[in-house]
């Protein structure tokens, strides 16, 4: 018998694929990194590692479509004499007027106001627009303080300090000059067509003890009716949520590094931040040990997507949740409808991330007014308010089927964890076990 | 003149009044205008969010946030001033008749900041349109990422005088250590010195002359993100 030498198959490898060789040679060809929206795209461990139990011979569900499931949270009643109730735990992260479009800001604050919950503004200060269409406006107080002025501050429902967000902790902005125009330039006072450095520091302060001196001017200012939020990214949740509360937060907004509509570099999202599984419960932990919990609201945020992730996130102790990429799906971002424009791009419906460069088809992160007019606000809105509705009635429906008549009722004794990983981070027994991997004694 | 003493009653309460006459005065009615502010002691946030022409003195030191956001009012404080003198101010006038901490007229974007004595570091930071005007010297990074207004100093600037600055301009009469990127040295032309003199007499400055300063402002080359420009970042 002869033995030919047959070829194997030819196997490309795990750590170099074809992204990675791709990214390689652009970086060959261009010298300069990849800057991108769209958050990280690697699998990172997530709620979808978890599932709730339900209802058994221990527990009593409640009859859906009959038996109410609450889902109005109150926002901010550790100080402010005027916190914010929403009927719906699902709030809108802040995003940029320059950033977005003045029609996709409108959209947003239509379609939160329908549901009964708050919108946030960003970096670039606050449109009329976004005003008067969002009942409850959260007003973003950055370190760029971009368009910041005490009159919108008062008109503001809720004041958001942003130390921080999950796609990009420790990190500043960058608005290329393609998206400034004359009026994105006016509100930001810089000129037209340049890129506008957005600071990663507040400018007027440093570290938690001025903090708390900078809560108590804004609040001076405002008479002690806004609830104070304080934004972090998805860094050290323990202590950031900590000092959050010793600095006086109302509410602490906690991002994790799925948070993915701040566009920067694409090394920065991948590999910067931590997961917003295991954000959570080190946060509720730093609450619970200041007799806190509860009493300062923790949102959380980071790639929220349908009832079941919300539903999670308040299981493991948040208040509410914040949504951003899934809101502006809602919206129209990255609709298969506009595949031949995506195409165009190089790129296609679903994975679409250069939302800096203004181009986008869907007229959501453009300041081009041609492209915008695809967007009409009040489909938007309604299209938003949908969405909304869908998620809060997903949530409600795996709450009634652990027997809950508030969905602030779940508790992480309604989960368990598909994976090691996934039960140490959030603290929840691995399935079929009763093991919680990282907990004392286990 | 109405006096209000901050050793018998709270801040609160005086912001909360200050306020109040403010709200009374922009629709016409008859406010107490005039303050006198008694015993600072450091205090941080005296008369903040003052939205109307009061006239307020405070006698003594105050701590951060004095004057924060102002707009319309007249702000004197016979002392010193602690971090973020008249942070985001809108309009109005603030005057320290000693030092001021860090970061003074941080993110100002209207009226005028006069510092008697010498601002620290940072003062400036982020200026979106205020004018500020420090007799003494003034510490490193001042103007860092200024964007719009002026910076007029009478003494020394530290280190990095400009870093990253856009559009503001920086008036030197002394030294300045260092500049920071994309700060340059620049020429004083005719409608420099007539809007120097203009600022020089806002501030009741009469015996300096405009054409002995140094003007400060952007190269404008870190407008656009250029990745040649590697070393510069």
């Amino acid at each position: 018998m002869t033995y030919t030498n047959p070829p194997t198959t030819p196997r490309k490898s795990a750590r170099f694929d074809d992204y990675t060789l791709s990214e390689i040679r652009r970086a060959a060809e261009t010298g300069i990194y990849d800057i991108r929206g769209g958050g990280t795209k690697r699998k990172v461990p997530s709620f979808d590692e978890l599932l709730f139990l339900g209802a058994s011979m221990s527990r009593y569900p409640l009859e859906g479509y009959r038996e109410k499931c609450a889902t109005r949270v109150v926002l901010g009643d550790r100080f402010a004499s005027k916190p914010l109730e929403l009927k719906i735990p699902i709030t809108i992260a802040g995003m940029s007027f320059g950033s977005l479009s003045g029609a996709a800001k409108e959209s947003l604050g239509r379609g939160a106001t329908l549901a009964g919950t708050s919108t946030t503004t960003g970096d670039g200060g606050m449109t009329p627009e976004e005003r008067g269409h969002s009942k409850l406006l959260v007003y973003q107080y950055l370190p760029s303080r971009y368009g910041m002025n005490p009159d919108d501050l008062r008109k503001a429902d809720a004041i958001e300090i942003v130390v921080g967000q999950g796609a990009k902790p420790g990190g500043g902005g960058m608005l290329l000059g393609q998206k400034i125009t004359e009026r994105v330039a006016e509100m930001r006072t810089l000129p037209a067509g340049i890129d506008q450095r957005s600071a990663c520091r507040h400018p007027d302060w440093t570290g938690p003890d001025d903090l708390a001196i900078k809560i108590l001017e804004l609040r001076e200012i405002t008479d002690w009716e806004k609830p104070i939020y304080i934004k972090v990214g998805g860094a050290r949740p323990y202590y950031d949520t900590a000092l959050a509360v010793k600095a006086g937060a109302d509410v602490v907004v906690l991002d994790g590094m799925e948070g993915a509509t701040a566009a920067t570099q694409e090394v920065f999202i991948e590999h910067v931040g931590q997961p917003t599984i295991a954000c959570i419960r080190p946060a509720v932990e730093a609450l619970q040990e200041l007799d806190m919990h509860h009493k300062v609201q923790l949102v959380l945020s980071g790639g929220i997507r349908n009832g079941a992730d919300v539903a999670k996130a308040l299981a493991l102790g948040a208040d509410a949740v914040s949504i951003g990429t899934a809101a502006l799906v809602a919206i129209g971002d990255n609709d298969p409808h506009w595949e031949s424009e995506y195409n165009k791009l190089g790129t296609t419906a679903g994975a679409y991330d250069d939302w800096h460069e203004g181009t986008d088809p869907a007229g959501i992160t453009t300041q081009d007014p041609e492209r915008i007019k695809r967007l009409d606000p009040q489909v938007g809105g309604r299209r938003l308010a949908n969405y909304l509705k869908v998620m809060t009635l997903e949530a409600q429906t795996i709450a009634r089927a652990c027997g809950k008549s508030h969905v602030h009722n779940l508790e992480p004794e309604d989960l368990v964890a598909l994976s090691v990983e996934a039960a140490a981070m959030a603290r929840v027994p691995l399935a079929g076990t009763d093991w919680i991997p990282g907990q004392k004694g286990q | 003149m109405a006096t209000f003493d901050l050793a018998a009653c709270p801040l609160r309460e005086l912001n909360a009044e200050l306020h109040r006459q403010a709200a009374i005065v922009r629709e016409g009615g008859a406010a107490e205008q005039q303050w006198e502010i008694l015993n600072p002691r450091g205090s941080h946030a005296v008369a903040v969010g003052v939205d109307a022409p009061l006239e307020i003195t405070v006698r003594g030191n105050v701590g951060y946030y004095c004057g924060g956001m102002n707009q319309s009012g007249t702000i004197r404080i016979e002392g010193s001033a602690g971090p973020g003198l008249g942070e985001n101010m809108m309009s109005g006038t603030i005057s320290v008749s000693g030092n001021a901490s860090q970061y003074a007229g941080a993110t100002g974007r209207g009226g005028l900041l006069v510092i008697n004595g010498n601002a620290s570091s940072r003062c400036g930071i982020s200026m979106k349109g205020i004018d500020i005007l420090v007799r003494g010297n003034v510490g490193h990074m001042s103007a860092f990422l200024a964007q719009a207004g002026n910076l007029v100093v009478l003494g020394d600037a530290g280190d990095s005088l400009g870093d990253s600055i856009y559009e503001a301009r920086v008036f030197v009469l002394g030294q300045v250590k260092s500049l920071g990127a994309d700060c340059i040295k620049k020429e004083m032309r005719k409608e420099h010195i007539e809007l120097l003199e203009s600022l020089l007499t806002r501030a009741g400055i009469s015996d300096m002359k405009a054409s002995d300063f140094t003007r400060y402002g952007s190269a404008r080359e870190l407008y656009h993100f250029d990745v040649d420009r590697f070393d510069a970042y």
